[in-house]
């Protein structure tokens, strides 16, 4: 059972930190009856038990959160830096892209490796984040033709967002590199290294670093940077 | 130990899932018809939430090679215990050496096999749910193939082997009436697209799995696009792609989705959709929220009382 709150509609930082408060103040209060919650852009769907809050009661409780929202203060963010190998055999689409831009590949390289990135909501498959801070410059529609299978790993643009693909899938972002760290390790103790609300950094590596830190990664000796 | 001699269609390790992990994206997983895979766990004494079997379509046959007992509820199937056949929603005691099949479903698409004690593979994030497209808890994240072997948690103590009377039976309707809130994106469809989700009947697909219900039927018309600003998928969330045909999400969703949903069906009825067969059709009902609670709160009293009650954890 569950109600689903809208804070907005549109794709922005200040909506998504407005849904992001409301989850952490129900988190803070310890909310009854709650069972758990998914934030998304801008929306914050409550699974709820109706056994322990009825359906009025619990709009009125989210109603009064929703109010404090816009002031609630979120503790610190976590910063994870990831490994980024942008080789054209990891980067399929990192040419195309350049080309598109009007910039050299490098270049493309150095303000994607140079921003920090958002992530709104982990979702659709296991760890999958869903990222703000696109630079202007690198902002480019979705590809026209999915691709039926993305490899897990790769770093897409699409629009004003960065996707990291946890798992195989079909995708229809445009793919600029490769990280070797596992977003969705369904044998770790903790499957999903992601959360919303943290930030996050691609730090460029060639394809032989790319190769050591995969092979740690598969030993499992391998820890990515958390500030 | 249980001995795989021949997995079935599709058999994976349930118990009632894992919470608390949809905002990483992984779904709660669980049996898709909830309540005949927790009768089938009282029939053999063992709590709601222990371990057992969920088979799709075509069972498995299997070996059992200690004293234990077992029930096959869900789905209408032909069972066999030695090659004589056995009843469903029934006790079944069994000695080592003992083989079972589990044939195919006549009616109904969803079987559960309990064994008593449970299935005792690792939790993985709190419970022993298989996650199929995530490769996550169950026996190693997969569905069981020939030569497995399940062990089984020891036993807390026999009880008396029961049989369900035809009336405590759940069941297995050849058209049934779905009931559904609407919204939270109705007003994105069209007053004929509407009227045409609730009163033609639609048919269920053969690409329907853990994850959604995908059905086939009249248009549900969209005024203006389908597509939102992703927002979170709950059990039975209604989502209509541009081609207007409703995809019911279950046990096994993504976590978050862009499509319009139209409505969602009450938990009470999920179990229900999970056993209409490919080519079976189903109505939808639209109930107000109220109303919806209450049918839940029937629904949860009948099955705190179904099979003699629970055993608490």
């Amino acid at each position: 059972v569950a109600l689903c709150v809208e804070l907005g509609d549109e794709i922005s930082v200040e909506t998504n930190t407005r849904v992001r408060a409301l989850e952490y103040l129900i988190q803070q209060k310890g909310l009854a009856g709650v069972v758990e919650t998914v934030p998304t852009f801008r929306s914050l769907l409550v699974y709820y038990d109706p056994g322990q809050v009825g359906y009025d009661a619990l709009c009125a409780a989210l109603a009064g959160l929703v109010e404090q929202a816009d002031t609630a203060v979120l503790p610190p963010a976590r910063l994870v830096e990831l490994p980024c190998c942008y080789d054209p055999e990891m980067g399929l689409d990192l040419a195309a892209a350049a080309e598109r831009l009007h910039m050299t590949t490098d270049e493309l390289v150095r303000l994607h490796s140079g921003a920090e990135y958002l992530v709104y909501f982990v979702g659709f498959t296991p760890g999958l984040p869903y990222m703000a801070g696109v630079p202007e410059r690198i902002q480019l529609p979705r590809l026209t033709t999915p691709r039926v299978k993305v490899p897990p790993g790769s770093a897409g643009l699409g629009g004003k967002q960065f996707c990291i693909y946890s798992v195989e899938s079909p995708g229809g972002y445009w793919l600029l590199g490769r990280t070797p760290v596992r977003l969705y390790d369904p044998e770790a103790a903790e499957p999903t290294l992601l959360r919303a609300g943290d930030r996050v950094r691609m730090r460029p590596i060639d394809r032989a670093e790319y190769d050591v830190i995969a092979a740690r990664v598969a030993e499992r000796t391998y820890a990515p940077v958390i500030a | 130990v249980i001995r795989i001699l021949d997995p079935g269609a599709q058999s994976t390790v349930q118990d009632l899932g894992r919470s608390g992990h949809l905002r990483e994206g992984i779904p709660p997983s669980g049996p898709v018809d909830a309540r005949a895979f927790v009768i089938a766990n009282r029939l053999v004494g063992n709590c709601d939430d222990c371990a057992g079997l969920e088979c799709t379509v075509l069972g498995p046959r299997f070996g059992v090679e200690r004293v234990c007992a077992i029930a096959v509820t869900g789905a209408e199937v032909p069972v066999t215990v030695n090659h004589a056949a056995a009843p469903q929603w029934a006790t079944l005691v069994l000695k080592p050496g003992d083989t079972v099949r589990i044939g195919a479903a006549r009616q109904g698409v969803r079987v559960y096999v309990a064994f008593s004690g449970g299935i005792d593979v690792p939790r993985v994030l709190g419970s022993r749910a298989t996650y199929l497209r995530g490769r996550l808890g169950g026996l190693e994240g997969r569905a069981l193939r020939r030569g497995d072997t399940l062990r089984l948690a020891p036993h807390v103590g026999p009880r008396r082997p029961r049989r369900l009377a035809g009336a405590e039976i759940p069941p297995l309707e050849s058209e049934p009436e779905i009931r559904v809130v609407l919204g939270p994106q109705a007003d994105r469809f069209t007053r004929a697209g509407l009227d045409a989700f609730l009163s033609s009947p639609y048919v269920m697909l053969p690409q329907s799995d853990r994850m959604g219900a995908r059905l086939t039927g009249a248009t549900v018309t969209h005024t203006k696009g389908h597509d939102i600003i992703s927002d979170g998928i709950a059990l039975g969330s209604i989502q209509v792609p541009g081609d207007g045909q409703p995809i019911v999400m279950l046990v096994d969703r993504q976590s978050t989705g862009g499509y319009t949903k139209v409505a969602t069906v009450g938990s009470f009825d999920i179990g229900r959709i999970g056993q209409v067969k490919p080519g079976q059709r189903l109505r939808f009902r639209a109930v107000a929220v109220a109303e919806a609670h209450r049918l839940r709160r029937e629904f949860e009293q009948s099955l705190a009382q179904a099979a003699g009650g629970g055993v608490s954890r």
